[in-house]
């Protein structure tokens, strides 16, 4: 590849699209909430800008700094069992026969064809109480009912009760996973794919077995897909709002359903704002964790 | 006897609602030429008859460009930085009065409004608006507790039912989840009136659910009703029309309003600060005050109706229906919820973000 140095106009030309859509459509609105951040609410719909951090403190009262940390590790767990997923996942169609491949991918992407809300929806059919997770379990149950009462033993089981599914945790998580597997695959399928296979044959052929493979070989290769994947996985997952308020409990709030109150029943944009560079601050700290991991890997691979 | 509409849905679903709105061709602010024989309203999801804006158009030549809204809150957001382009817009009592303290609706001309006279003496003037000087009742209704019949018993009374922590119903009730509409029951089964901005009885109302979350099954969006039908929870703190409409598919669910009264809402016409057809406005909205185009609607919507002339055109099954008319002794003891200024509804806000949280 050239450098860019080279031709430095065309590189500011092809570049230019992108850095005005990086300053009208991010920078730009981001400064603008950035400020209101730093407002005070002064009437039904006026807000003065008094630079005050008051907003900021409010937002690091242990009230919300514990639904931060909610939102952290409901965001964290999504992340590992994604992973945990999506790695064979990725790796089987990345070993498959490659006129399979493209097919494989598309059935990874589908589900992005269905709005996310209708997704979400079509998961309260699965998992409610007369869902079809409880209705196949219920016929498992009556089956086993009869194959007792034939062998002399009717009555014994008792009445199947439905599995409470819905509305805690475990099903926000559940959720959540659901929506960001693809997240996850890609980029950890894109790694893989261009991994040379032969490392992995060599290290077969020198002894090693299939899960030492695996471990000293597979997985450091793909490193950079796998921070890839849980950078884009959990950065989503924890400014979600949509699948707290429909899958959760009483209990299951996330840091997105706060700030989108702020921005409608409270009416309180500037303390929004103020939650919303919380959260962004906690995402900067992720990708600077990233950079100072790829930083080190260079660093290493130097040596 | 009339048949209702099959598959009447009810306005105030607010998953349904977000995405009809995302779903509406947004509106431009302004298309430079001024087109009085056009009408933008902004209303409800599932808010008005079938056929009432094509018969409306065909009566008076005037074009209805027609949008949705799924909540109060959202409305309201839309609106904050000026008007969108709308000229009709149907908020609820404290967020009329709201909307009126900050010069967001502008004052109606009732001599361009023949037909207010078709509306019920009781509802010409209201606190929320003195006078009825910027806004038009369109429909009421009630808070109260949705509930399957064959696993409550007896019929709920009293809010205790949803807010006492009872073992009986524990992991089978659901609450609401806007602030108010979870916090003012609560008020009232503690015998405050909704109307304080005394923060030490928000407190209270809020303590008690607190101390009330470990029995309850979910915070819903807005769409206990669904979960009363699939049998989810057995008791559901949800909006009359709501529980009416699932009610229509399935006999064994009931409606109550706890006898401590409850929270009234009135939703009200009313046209924006800015609109670009005004006039228009104002015919859309003496059209609807009509009688018999009232009564069309209501047969869909099946909220009670504010317009004395139009009830007259109603079944006995609707007048009658106590999910939509509560009794009297209830309704006295009933209140409608008034704007409290910026500080009490911050109050409630984080008195719910402390109940989820707790």
């Amino acid at each position: 590849m050239e450098s860019w140095k080279r031709n430095p106009l065309i590189f500011l030309l092809t570049s230019l699209p992108a850095a005005f859509w990086l300053l009208v459509f991010f920078l730009i609105p981001l400064a603008f909430v950035w400020v209101l951040s730093f407002g005070e609410v002064a009437g039904i719909v006026d807000i003065a800008i008094t630079w005050t951090l008051s907003n900021y403190a409010r937002a690091l009262d242990p009230l919300y700094l514990g639904i931060l940390w909610q939102s952290l590790w409901i965001a964290a767990l999504t992340t590992v069992i994604c992973l945990v997923v999506g790695f064979p996942l990725a790796m089987g169609i990345s070993f498959a026969p490659s006129r399979w491949k493209s097919l494989l991918l598309l059935l990874i992407i589908l589900p992005f064809w269905t709005n996310l809300l209708i997704r979400t929806y079509a998961l309260i059919a699965v998992l409610r109480r007369n869902g079809y997770v409880n209705d196949t379990l219920a016929w498992f149950w009556s089956l086993a009912d009869r194959a007792l009462a034939a062998i002399g033993l009717g009555g014994v089981l008792p009445d199947f009760v439905p599995l409470d599914l819905l509305y805690n945790h475990g099903a926000v998580i559940y959720g959540l996973v659901y929506v960001h597997l693809p997240f996850m695959v890609l980029p950890l399928y894109a790694a893989l794919e261009r991994m040379d296979k032969s490392y992995v044959e060599a290290s077969l052929d020198l002894g090693a077995g299939q899960l030492r493979t695996l471990f000293s070989v597979t997985v450091p290769l793909a490193m950079p897909g796998i921070v890839s994947g849980i950078i884009i996985t959990f950065i989503p997952a924890l400014g979600t709002f949509l699948t707290p308020i429909l899958l959760g409990g009483p209990d299951s709030q996330m840091i997105g359903n706060i700030i989108e109150r702020q921005f409608k029943s409270a009416n309180d944009w500037p303390f929004g704002a103020a939650l919303s560079f919380l959260l962004m601050y906690v995402t900067f700290g992720a990708l600077a964790l990233r950079a100072a991991f790829v930083s080190r890997r260079r660093d290493a691979e130097a040596l | 006897m009339f048949r209702r509409a099959f598959g009447r849905a009810s306005r105030r679903q607010f998953v349904k609602g977000s995405l009809a709105v995302a779903a509406a061709v947004p509106l431009w602010p302004q298309i430079g030429r001024a087109q009085e024989r056009q009408v933008n309203v902004y209303n409800w999801d599932t808010y008005i008859g079938p056929n009432t804006l094509d018969e409306f158009s065909a009566a008076t030549g005037i074009d209805v460009r027609y949008d949705l809204y799924a909540d109060n809150a959202e409305m309201f957001a839309r609106f904050r930085e000026g008007n969108p382009g709308y000229d009709v817009i149907v908020p609820t009592n404290d967020f009329a009065q709201r909307m009126i303290l900050a010069e967001m609706i502008q004052p109606i001309d009732k001599s361009r409004i023949p037909n207010f006279s078709n509306i019920d003496p009781r509802f010409q003037d209201t606190v929320f608006d003195p006078d009825r000087q910027h806004t038009v009742p369109y429909f009421w209704g009630t808070i109260g507790i949705g509930y399957r019949k064959s696993a409550v018993s007896p019929p709920p009374q009293s809010w205790g039912v949803i807010f006492d922590r009872s073992e009986a119903y524990a992991d089978r009730i659901s609450w609401l989840s806007e602030p108010a509409d979870l916090i003012h029951p609560a008020m009232k089964y503690l015998g405050h009136s909704i109307n304080t901005d005394d923060p030490a009885k928000i407190n209270e109302a809020v303590e008690l659910l607190i101390r009330a979350k470990e029995n309850i099954r979910t915070i819903a969006g807005d769409n206990g009703q669904d979960l009363l039908l699939s049998g989810e929870v057995d008791l559901a703190l949800e909006y009359n029309g709501d529980v009416l409409q699932v009610m229509e598919e399935d006999d064994d669910l009931s409606y109550a309003t706890p006898q401590e009264g409850t929270i009234l809402w009135e939703d009200s016409m009313a046209i924006p600060t800015g609109a670009p057809h005004p006039e228009a406005a104002h015919d859309f909205i003496n059209y609807i005050l009509q009688a018999d185009v009232h009564a069309a609607i209501a047969e869909y919507v099946y909220y009670a109706l504010p317009n004395a002339a139009a009830r007259q055109l109603m079944s006995q099954d609707y007048l009658s229906n106590p999910a939509i008319f509560p009794p009297e002794a209830v309704l006295d003891r009933s209140e409608v919820a008034l704007y409290l200024g910026e500080e009490v509804n911050r109050l409630m806000n984080e008195g719910m973000t402390r109940v989820r949280a707790a």
